[in-house]
């Protein structure tokens, strides 16, 4: 049963994420996007990790996204719809993937996973997400935070040169 | 052979079958009952005329339901020729799902499993659907889903009444959704959980939060605390208010400027689906309302808390169903007595008023909860 739940989410997740790229409708990318964070909250249920997938479909799915959505619909664009994919950024998109992919592959070594606790404190409820963000995390959490806060500040400054 | 697999399954189709039933029966009448109440409001008479089929007997418009659906249904299925055909018919069904999704986490009764009689395994978690650790956050992360369905009704109209109300009510959605996410968090720092299942027998053991008295041992704790539960209350009330594009927060679909709003260019079931999936929202949220704050499928001082038999399970099942039902009537009530919000009054008091309060408000419980203790 998990077997079958996982190869169709991944089918469902990978099949998206393509129709991301090569949808030139923008708000059909927009929705496929929409569609593969489902599916990804989905694969995290899978691996007990509720609290993730809870917060991945709220934030991203529920929040992020129909701001995206709101922008797109606002802006109504149309010269995207036309425009062709091109093979040099086809081929700079796959180098780019392969790079990424092996990259994270040698960085996070499967025993890091599961010797530094992750997995158990992951898949287990939000206390325990809580203890490691405020705990041993507690650094690049706030950094993260600080960055966020950064960016907030950057958008009010830029927003209100003209006024 | 029985076993617990198949005692899981069939339950669990059962529970299903029953609360979708339920609710949609609810809804159907729950649209009813609207035109009831602000008919004697209104110092009207309402929908009497209708009974049942093929009797005489009116039943004082209790066959309304009925004949309304099957208007709905019969209409033809009108498509504009100016619409984005796929998003067209794709929003309709997304702005029913979410509504049903978030019904699943809800505990309409008590979690303890019960033994049916001619049956040696227990009934696991007889009264929710789906009992998830995070069941809050997860009913959170469905219902923030139900904008898509507006969203994209409005943009794929293609036209100006529908695409401003969709619009606006997902500025609305998005606003407010914050406010209601941070004043449900003092209920989940005073209960220590964030399964509703356990939020409920918190609340039968100590009182609701509501009103905290009512517990079956008094707790002193919570009445340091009562203060800031009452305005979280206030704040969750009001947002589910606004997520439910109820009155007076109704702007994505204010006749008077936008004909329908977003659903201005639907007909049929296609529209009927839209009502079903509104009214199947507010009856959710006042669902998880009377979870949060009125101690669930309980009676005051810890009566009915634990279900021992199938009666009593169903007994609890009837009090969650009344008080369900009287917040739904409260919903109604404020629909007819207040006016509309004006758009900018709308956004001032989301992001100037709401959200600062229940900012402020969890770092008030938080330090109480620290100084006085009383978390479990």
């Amino acid at each position: 049963m998990e077997g079958i739940l996982f190869w169709f989410l991944a089918l469902v997740l990978l099949g998206s994420a393509v129709a991301v790229i090569t949808n030139r409708s923008p708000v059909a990318s927009a929705l496929s996007l929409v569609t593969m964070i489902l599916a990804l909250a989905g694969l995290f249920g899978l691996l007990g990790a509720y609290f993730l997938a809870a917060i991945q479909v709220w934030v991203y799915a529920g929040a992020v996204m129909v701001l995206f959505l709101f922008i797109i619909m606002l802006l109504d664009l149309k010269a995207e719809e036309g425009m062709p994919l091109r093979a040099l950024g086809v081929g700079a998109g796959l180098f780019l993937v392969l790079f990424l992919g092996v990259g994270i592959w040698h960085a996070i070594p499967a025993s890091a996973w599961e010797a530094n606790g992750l997995r158990a404190a992951v898949s287990n409820d939000a206390a325990s997400i809580g203890h490691l963000l405020f705990g041993a995390y507690v650094l690049p959490f706030e950094a993260v935070g600080f960055l966020l806060l950064v960016a907030m500040v950057g958008v009010i400054v830029l927003s209100k040169r003209d006024v | 052979m029985v076993t617990e697999l198949t005692v899981f399954l069939v339950s669990t189709l059962i529970k299903i079958f029953l609360v979708i039933g339920v609710l949609l029966g609810l809804v159907a009448y729950a649209v009813l009952a609207e035109r009831k109440v602000s008919a004697a409001m209104q110092d009207r008479i309402g929908p009497n005329r209708v009974g049942l089929p093929f009797v005489k007997a009116r039943l004082m418009g209790l066959g309304q339901p009925l004949a309304d659906a099957f208007k709905l249904m019969l209409k033809e299925q009108f498509v504009p020729g100016h619409v984005r055909g796929f998003y067209y018919n794709l929003a309709p069904m997304l702005a029913f799902l979410p509504a049903l999704l978030a019904i699943c986490v809800i505990p309409f009764a008590g979690v303890d499993p019960i033994h049916l009689p001619g049956l040696s395994l227990a009934i696991p978690q007889p009264g929710v659907i789906a009992n998830v650790g995070i069941g809050a956050l997860l009913l959170f992360a469905v219902t923030s889903l139900g904008v898509y369905g507006i969203v994209l009704a409005g943009w794929s109209s293609n036209s100006k009444y529908a695409f401003l109300g969709g619009i606006r009510s997902s500025a609305q959605m998005i606003s407010y959704e914050v406010a209601m996410g941070f004043s449900a968090i003092p209920v989940f720092l005073i209960s220590g959980a964030l399964s509703l299942p356990q939020i409920v027998d918190f609340q039968i053991e100590r009182g609701w939060l509501l009103l905290p008295f009512v517990g079956k041992q008094f707790d002193w704790h919570l009445l340091f605390l009562w203060p800031s539960l009452l305005l979280s209350s206030l704040i969750f009330l009001v947002t589910l208010f606004a997520e439910t594009n109820r009155a007076p927060f109704d702007l994505p679909e204010s006749e008077q400027e936008l004909v329908g709003g977003y659903n201005t260019e639907y007909g049929g079931m296609r529209f009927g689906m839209f009502f079903l999936g509104e009214y199947a929202a507010l009856i959710s949220a006042s669902g998880l309302f009377v979870t949060l704050f009125l101690g669930g499928w309980s009676l005051p001082f810890g009566l009915l808390g634990t279900a021992t038999s199938l009666s009593t399970f169903f007994l609890q099942a009837l009090v969650f169903l009344g008080k369900v039902c009287l917040l739904v009537f409260f919903f109604m009530w404020i629909r007819w007595t207040l006016p509309r919000f004006r758009y900018d009054q709308v956004m001032t008091l989301g992001w100037k008023v709401l959200l600062p309060l229940s900012m402020a408000n969890i770092v008030l419980v938080a330090i109480l909860l620290a100084v006085f203790g009383g978390t479990p």
